[in-house]
């Protein structure tokens, strides 16, 4: 390889004009990157995985033989599916669809001419999206109410709609900024020709801004939901049934062998692959189509 | 606090339709306008040329409320445009510009992109409307391009359809902004006849163009400006040969 100083090598100026550019601080790490490496990945990736998952119950000591193992495992796999992976598929829309109505209000609150609306929003996006998932999940389990009482009628409340909620917030604060980011994309002309054509504010951003980015919307949306639907196994410590905490629970069920506990593990990774890599595939393939330039 | 409703005097066609008086813009530090003071009658034709960065471009975006004066005034048939009780949008019906860089709205057709603005700003009847779209595509020499995008449509056909969209406000000026810079050679002319056109109809025209053979065909004035002042002006005939100020005999010796 060619040898070029201050690209494979250290520069070896000091003029300023010529050090390299500080990568992580002018770009900084994009979202994206989730769907990207994902569908990266060949489709043969679970592969060694269910490999594993058939394999590991071979270490099983003399009084627990493989075939009980496997057989554990097939027994339990539709009720994991049925109760437990759907469950997260169900949070999952739920906190999507909750997020993205709510991120895109907070998006529009971004880009508001009233300072003071402008300011709170950006201060909510902010704080939602740069807050760690687990601690948003436990203050929203612990401070919403386990019930709610409406004279005589109790309304409980079940602790998945909390989770649904807790996930919601920061989906809430990552779609906000995409909805900013993606008005702010749309070159200033067109707000000045519009301008110069008598239409208001509200008409331009309605008739002809957002109609204009709504496409580059959806790339980085889809990859927010899969990074979501991969974070719904955090409600398991909130003891919400989902596949991880079903499988502990039929781990236990079946005496906590420990030979179970790979391929247990093992049949989530691969549920949750063949459930995120298509998206992801998608995201990143409508990311080449939608990037055009206006 | 008292509020004195301050009746503009009526504008009648013979004043100016265009009166501008010691305007000052800076941005920040940087002063683009210094002190510009003229006038444009109705169904004239006016061409501002100078060198870059000599304000032209802010100029025109001053006259519609694109962007505010620091000082001065500004009357658009009358009505003050530096006044804070400006109807900006009423201003901007009476008051058509077309840009460098077209802006075209590029999710819409060239039919959508001229009807947009009557059907949703005046309110005006969608039939009536398109037919008037029609009328203004075929005007610009571009029938049968109705249904394409802009993204499907060479740079002067896309600049012409930006001037067929102003003129579906029925406005009163149009402000043209260097609206052949960014085209090839060839697709310039296009554009030219097209405002050329307008102009023989007696539409009122304030353009900022870097074509001067154009500028001195079309126009009535021409205005040349630098460091944010009007340096010259006079007819084109007395203009381009007669130049007084040295600032503007080096600019044309450079261009012609």
């Amino acid at each position: 390889m060619k040898h070029i100083p201050g690209v494979t090598s250290a520069p070896t100026t000091d003029l300023p004009v010529l050090l390299p550019l500080d990568r992580t601080r002018a770009r900084p790490p994009e979202a994206m990157m989730v769907s990207r490496w994902l569908a990266g990945l060949p489709a043969w990736t679970p592969l060694p995985l269910l490999a594993l998952m058939l394999l590991w119950p071979l270490t099983a000591e003399a009084a627990y033989t493989y075939g009980q193992a496997v057989d554990a495992l097939w027994r339990w796999l539709p009720f994991l599916v049925k109760s437990g992976f759907l469950y997260n598929v169900v949070i999952s829309f739920l906190a999507m669809a909750i997020g993205t109505a709510a991120g895109a209000a907070l998006g529009l609150a971004q880009i508001s001419q009233i300072a003071a609306i402008r300011r709170t929003a950006w201060f909510v996006t902010q704080l939602f999206r740069n807050s760690p998932w687990l601690v948003l999940l436990f203050i929203v389990m612990l401070a919403l109410p386990f019930e709610l009482v409406i004279g005589d009628t109790i309304i409980s409340i079940p602790d998945w709609t909390k989770a649904v909620f807790g996930l919601s917030l920061p989906i809430m604060a990552n779609i906000s900024e995409i909805v900013r980011g993606a008005v702010q994309s749309v070159p200033s002309a067109q707000w000045e020709a519009s301008e110069a054509l008598a239409f208001n504010r509200r008409q331009i951003l309605w008739m002809i801004i957002l109609p204009q980015c709504i496409k580059r919307m959806i790339p980085p949306w889809m990859n927010w939901y899969a990074i979501l639907t991969m974070a719904t196994p955090l409600c398991s410590l909130l003891a919400v049934e989902e596949i991880v905490t079903l499988s502990r629970q039929a781990i236990e069920a079946e005496d906590n062998h420990p030979e179970l506990l790979v391929p247990f593990y093992s049949f989530i990774m691969v549920i949750f692959f063949a459930y995120c890599y298509p998206i992801a595939r998608l995201t990143v393939r409508l990311e080449r189509k939608f990037a055009v330039k206006l | 606090m008292t509020e004195t409703a301050v009746q503009p005097p009526a504008w009648t066609p013979d004043q100016p339709i265009v009166a501008i008086r010691e305007v000052r813009k800076a941005f920040g530090e940087l002063e683009v306008l210094t002190d510009v003071s003229f006038d444009v009658m109705k169904g004239e034709v006016v061409c501002i040329i100078g060198p870059s960065g000599s304000g032209k471009s802010t100029l025109l975006r001053c006259i519609n409320a694109l962007i505010p004066i620091n000082s001065g005034s500004i009357q658009v048939e009358g009505q003050e445009v530096h006044s804070p009780h400006l109807d900006k949008l009423a201003l901007r019906r009476k008051v058509g510009m077309v840009f460098q860089q077209y802006n075209l709205f590029p999710h819409k057709t060239a039919l959508q992109n001229v009807m947009m603005a009557p059907v949703h700003v005046l309110k005006e009847d969608k039939a009536e409307v398109e037919a008037r779209a029609y009328r203004l595509i075929r005007k610009v020499r571009l029938e049968g391009k109705e249904n394409a995008y802009p993204g499907e449509l060479s740079g002067g056909q896309q600049q012409r359809v930006a001037i067929a969209r102003s003129l579906a406000m029925n406005p009163d000026i149009m402000l043209f902004d260097e609206v052949t810079a960014a085209l090839d050679p060839e697709t310039v002319k296009e554009v030219l006849v097209t405002i050329k056109d307008l102009a023989a109809e007696g539409m009122t025209c304030m353009l900022v163009t870097h074509e001067m053979g154009f500028a001195r065909e079309i126009a009535d004035h021409i205005y040349f400006t630098d460091r944010g002042i009007i340096v010259e002006h006079g007819p084109p005939a007395t203009f381009f040969t007669d130049a007084k100020d040295p600032r503007t005999r080096e600019f044309l010796s450079q261009i012609l």
